[in-house]
């Protein structure tokens, strides 16, 4: 078992294990750290940050739904400049790996944060969220459309260059994922990060009105499992070498195990976290002792195994 | 205005709770009391550190689950010591499949149960006239606050009101801890009939502080009544929860805070317990104008 080679990495950034948190259901790392120590997982991807504080959305904000949950926060959280002066320091303080999640409503927005986030030490990749759900107007969610997603990625990249890996987070909602994942990779992107939620909506049969303030959220959990195992698969089948974060409804080993195998080198544990706070350490257990006993001695070996001997 | 200490389990950055663990609990037992399940459970490390107003977060079923939110609880007590080592009790009102399913495990089984979660009931330093006030079984967690008020020498009255008799949570044993209990159902099966707000006529002549716990109406209600006489009052929210420990950013309501910004804070964290006069009653379910960071 200690000989088994648990690291993974994504362009330059290296990790010890591949098992992150996932934006958005992670806070910044604080309560999780009352659970599990930060520094056995191989990274926290913090909750995707504005320039400005942001309030968020109207409440309610979530609904149960079958294997899953549909959420509308609204990117609730303090803004840039305090983020960087309390909560990535604690984090790099505590030992965690961290991958910070930058959101705007812009292309200089996102092109602002990345500059801003590039000139603080300790950072292990940016996550840019272009793919959140939950915004005023479709036409902002930038990785529905090819030329918004470019946009978005080479504003990043000239303000990071190389110092630091982009991992551009894609949104499942688009007719070809593959078309947005090789747009964002020609424009800058290191690696990909998807999926994110799909745009989902309950009405509440009581009120016989949306159980949601803003009517529409992001549904996650293992309902849509499936879909991001076709992601992921498609994505690395086109761009065998770009590294992809997975995520999408993992709750157990096995689960993290079938995104491996569809090509994803790190697996991001998401709405699990709210079902069991120490969801990231158990999963990274399992999918260590499954990948041990299928006789895999390197993770990498494992990434993308489904499409072995595929013409 | 009653001088009150601050909350020792709470560090001053609106931490989740330095006690908090995560155990699987073996049911002890599981009692029926009227609408609602009385469940005791193993819980040694929560029992060790809840304090009265904490609560805990159960999950429904095991990893395989379709219902992947915890529900969370007011703890109703715990015990430090006991036959069974630490135990902490719950009171389990079923009305989702979620808690339908919690109310309905049988001793021996087991629970994922996170706490203690949240703040506590801030605890006058000296002896005080309290008024503790429940809305169904928000009672639940009332209780070990009168008898940690108790011990401080505090007179305490307790008020509960409900919809009907069944839905009244007020055990013997909870009886013994108050100086006097009044209930209200608003069908007139038990007490005076009507709602627990009106036995109080809009007056705390002889109060100096007032614990909530119940709907937010009901909370709304006495904030209202206590602001007119400047009697505080602590308030126990309810707010749905995904999972309780600060993590989904579901739970919040809109709070002004010390400084007189208007936030939408964390009822898992920064609550459950509010100050009535800073809780934005009539904005919840908005983000209130001036709210922080608030979408322009």
């Amino acid at each position: 078992m200690s000989e088994f080679d648990f690291a993974t990495t994504l362009a330059q950034a290296k990790f010890p294990n591949p098992i992150f948190t996932a934006s958005g259901c992670a806070a910044n790392g604080r309560e999780l750290s009352a659970f599990f120590p930060l520094n056995e997982i191989g990274a926290v991807v913090t909750k995707s940050v504005m320039s400005q504080p942001r309030s968020g959305r109207a409440t309610p904000r979530m609904a149960e739904t079958p294997s899953g949950m549909l959420n509308a926060i609204g990117l609730q959280g303090p803004g840039i400049e305090p983020f960087l002066k309390e909560d990535l320091p604690w984090l790099l303080d505590n030992g965690a790996r961290t991958v910070v999640s930058i959101a705007g409503e812009s292309v200089e927005e996102f092109s602002s944060l990345a500059r801003k986030v590039r000139s603080a030490p300790g950072v292990s990749a940016i996550e840019v969220n272009i793919s959140c759900p939950n915004v005023e107007n479709r036409g902002l969610v930038f990785a529905c459309d090819r030329s918004s997603a470019r946009e978005v990625i080479e504003a990043v990249k000239r303000s990071v260059g190389n110092t630091i890996p982009i991992i551009a987070k894609l949104s499942p909602d688009v007719t070809d994922i593959v078309s947005i994942a090789e747009e964002v990779v020609q424009a800058g992107a290191d690696g990909l990060a998807m999926i994110n939620t799909l745009l989902g909506m309950v009405i509440d049969t009581e009120t016989m009105r949306p159980k949601l303030a803003n009517k529409t959220g992001g549904l996650s959990g293992p309902a849509i499992r499936p879909v991001a195992v076709r992601a992921i698969y498609q994505v690395h089948r086109a761009l065998p070498n770009v590294p992809i974060v997975g995520m999408g409804g993992v709750i157990t080993g096995n689960d993290a195990f079938e995104l491996v195998l569809a090509g994803a080198s790190a697996i991001s544990v998401g709405t699990a976290s709210f079902h069991d706070p120490s969801a990231p350490v158990r999963i990274k257990r399992e999918l260590e002792e499954l990948l041990v006993a299928r006789g895999f001695q390197k993770f990498s070996e494992a990434v993308g195994f489904a499409h072995r001997g595929d013409a | 205005m009653v001088e009150v200490s601050g909350m020792a389990n709470v560090s001053p950055m609106g931490g989740i709770n330095p006690g908090v663990s995560q155990n699987l609990c073996e049911v002890i037992s599981n009692k029926k009391i009227g609408a609602y399940h009385h469940i005791t459970l193993a819980a040694p490390a929560i029992a060790e550190h809840a304090k009265p107003g904490n609560f805990v977060a159960i999950s429904v079923g095991d990893v395989r689950s379709s219902m992947l939110l915890r529900r969370s609880f007011a703890i109703y007590q715990t015990v430090p010591r006991g036959p069974f080592g630490g135990t902490l009790e719950i009171i389990v009102a079923p009305h989702g499949p979620g808690s339908t399913w919690i109310s309905e495990r049988q001793p021996h089984e087991k629970l994922d149960v996170v706490g203690p979660l949240g703040n506590a009931f801030k605890i006058p330093k000296d002896p005080v006239r309290a008024l503790l006030v429940g809305g169904g079984y928000g009672s639940a967690p009332l209780f070990s606050l009168a008898e940690t008020l108790r011990q401080k020498n505090s007179r305490v009255e307790m008020a509960i009101g409900a919809s009907t008799a069944d839905r009244i949570f007020a055990p013997v044993e909870g009886k013994r801890s108050v100086h006097s209990l009044m209930i209200a159902t608003e069908d007139g099966s038990l007490g005076s009939k009507g709602r627990v707000t009106d036995l109080f006529d809009n007056s705390l002549s002889s109060i100096d502080i007032v614990y909530a716990c119940g709907p937010m109406a009901m909370l709304k209600a006495l904030t209202e009544i206590g602001a007119k006489t400047g009697v505080l009052v602590q308030c126990a929210v309810e707010e749905s929860m995904a999972c309780g420990v600060g993590l989904c950013m579901t739970c919040v309501l809109p709070v002004r805070d010390n400084d007189g910004t208007i936030k939408m804070l964390r009822s898992c964290i920064e609550g459950p317990i509010f100050d009535g006069v800073a809780v934005q009653w009539d904005g919840i379910g908005t983000i209130p104008p001036g709210t922080y960071g608030a979408h322009r």
